[in-house]
């Protein structure tokens, strides 16, 4: 299997939030431009994370994932204030490849069992937020700023078992650091499930994403600013991965 | 002898994103949404996801099975559409189409991994084919299934391995099957499909 790279793009009203270094981007804003730009650069796939707060979100999550899904051929997942099976279904029927939910999925449990019965669990991807506190990991909440008392390795565990298709861990004691992912809580979670593993948070370089793969079994690593800002170029991070006789697809 | 090509609307899930891909490849097509339709057409698309039993039991709900067991124009399942062509599925225990005697099964957990099989993995396309011309013979094709069809040398048109070597894509006479998301990906899947309207 290929280790899958994977940008994650923040969407905001229909729109890209972080800037972009490409040339020849006509609109920087726009995530359909950007996305493609990506597919053609070798991304394996992509997140979108919606962060609108309006009550117009629901449209334009929808405009969105079908403009995605009309030109791009890659699969892609879509993640953001999504709290009711029909939720999910009209973005399914949109395009989307998977869904994301978070905050969601701490507060109702149950909605993770109830996607995964309705859509199988291969479209549910449940994000996990997670940071140390007093020596011990616990899931965060709204981008780490509200703790729980969810032990994350025991909440992936019962993520897993109630129909979850996959995780996003992103470390927030790593993330926006550049430092690297984190890679021994990585390997530690991966080696207590049997699904997929997409490690986020704490990339920097290109040296960062060989070590996660050769440390961790993870299946993934996802990042934004390092490839929004051209900081990394994914057709040379994965001619040095393969360098490393890591299998990527190129 | 490319001719229209009709997609089968049993009701087996969401077909936007292959809908999509035909668009871009500039492939004509329409739905197959009742069984009188279905003479008018060149050649078939199978899509399907969810459940193989649920799929084929709304497959012949759709009155359409004979005309697809009867037909000599190409036809090409993706996915659980591809599942339905051979006889069985260990999903459900379930009775399929039986075009090819083949079975499909679910990836064992002795051998201890991640399921469903999810991401790109290396498909080797064995023999000269029209399905996989023009790609090289090791490219990599994006997978998401827990049940897999068994490798079978008369019937197996190309092969990938996920812990056991397996039918990554078949051909039993003028049916086909891909058990990879051709829409999905990449520029190899667009070429799949533009391969597939064109015999």
């Amino acid at each position: 299997m290929a280790k899958r790279i994977i940008p994650c793009l923040d969407v905001k009203d229909g729109r890209t939030v972080k800037g972009v270094n490409f040339v020849d981007l006509r609109d920087a804003g726009d995530p359909v431009e950007l996305a493609w730009q990506y597919s053609q650069q070798g991304a394996d796939e992509l997140v979108f994370l919606d962060i609108t707060a309006t009550h117009e979100r629901r449209k334009t999550m929808v405009e969105l994932v079908k403009a995605v899904a009309r030109q791009i051929n890659i699969p892609f997942t879509i993640g953001g204030g999504i709290n009711e099976i029909s939720d999910a279904d009209i973005l399914l029927n949109a395009g989307a490849d998977k869904i994301s939910i978070n905050s969601a999925a701490v507060r109702n449990p149950d909605f993770i069992d109830e996607l995964a019965a309705a859509f199988g669990k291969q479209f549910v991807v449940v994000a996990v937020d997670t940071k140390l506190v007093e020596g011990t990991n616990l899931v965060h909440l709204n981008g780490g700023r509200i703790a729980t008392e969810f032990e994350t390795e025991k909440w992936i565990k019962e993520a897993e078992e109630r129909g979850a298709g996959e995780i996003l861990l992103t470390s927030m004691d790593h993330d926006g650091t550049k430092a690297g992912f984190d890679n021994s809580l990585l390997k530690k979670i991966n080696d207590t499930i049997s699904i997929p593993l997409i490690a986020s948070g704490g990339a920097g370089n290109v040296q960062h994403f060989i070590d996660v793969f050769e440390k961790t079994n993870v299946d993934a690593a996802l990042a934004a600013s390092v490839f929004h800002y051209g900081e990394i170029l994914i057709p040379s991070l994965k001619e040095e991965l393969r360098k490393h006789n890591i299998e990527v697809r190129l | 002898r490319s001719g229209a090509l009709g997609i089968i609307n049993y009701g087996a899930g969401n077909i936007f994103s292959l809908t999509a891909a035909l668009n871009r490849q500039g492939i004509p097509y329409a739905m197959i949404n009742s069984v009188d339709e279905f003479d008018k057409f060149e050649r078939y698309i199978i899509p399907g996801v969810g459940h193989a039993g649920a799929a084929m039991q709304k497959l012949e709900e759709s009155g359409m099975v004979a005309k697809i067991l009867n037909t000599k124009k190409p036809v090409l399942g993706i996915c659980v559409g591809m599942q339905l062509l051979t006889e069985f599925s260990e999903e459900g225990n379930s009775k399929l189409l039986g075009v090819a005697p083949v079975k499909t099964r679910l990836f064992s957990e002795n051998l201890k991994l991640k399921v469903p099989h999810t991401g790109w993995n290396k498909v080797s396309s064995t023999i000269d084919n029209e399905l996989f011309k023009g790609l090289d013979q090791e490219t990599h094709f994006y997978f998401v299934h827990s049940f897999f069809i068994e490798f079978n040398p008369n019937f197996t048109l190309a092969s990938a391995d996920y812990g056991i070597q397996f039918s990554a894509a078949l051909k039993k006479d003028n049916y086909y099957g891909v058990q990879f998301h051709p829409e999905k990906s990449g520029e190899a899947g667009e070429k799949i499909l533009k391969n597939f309207s064109l015999i």
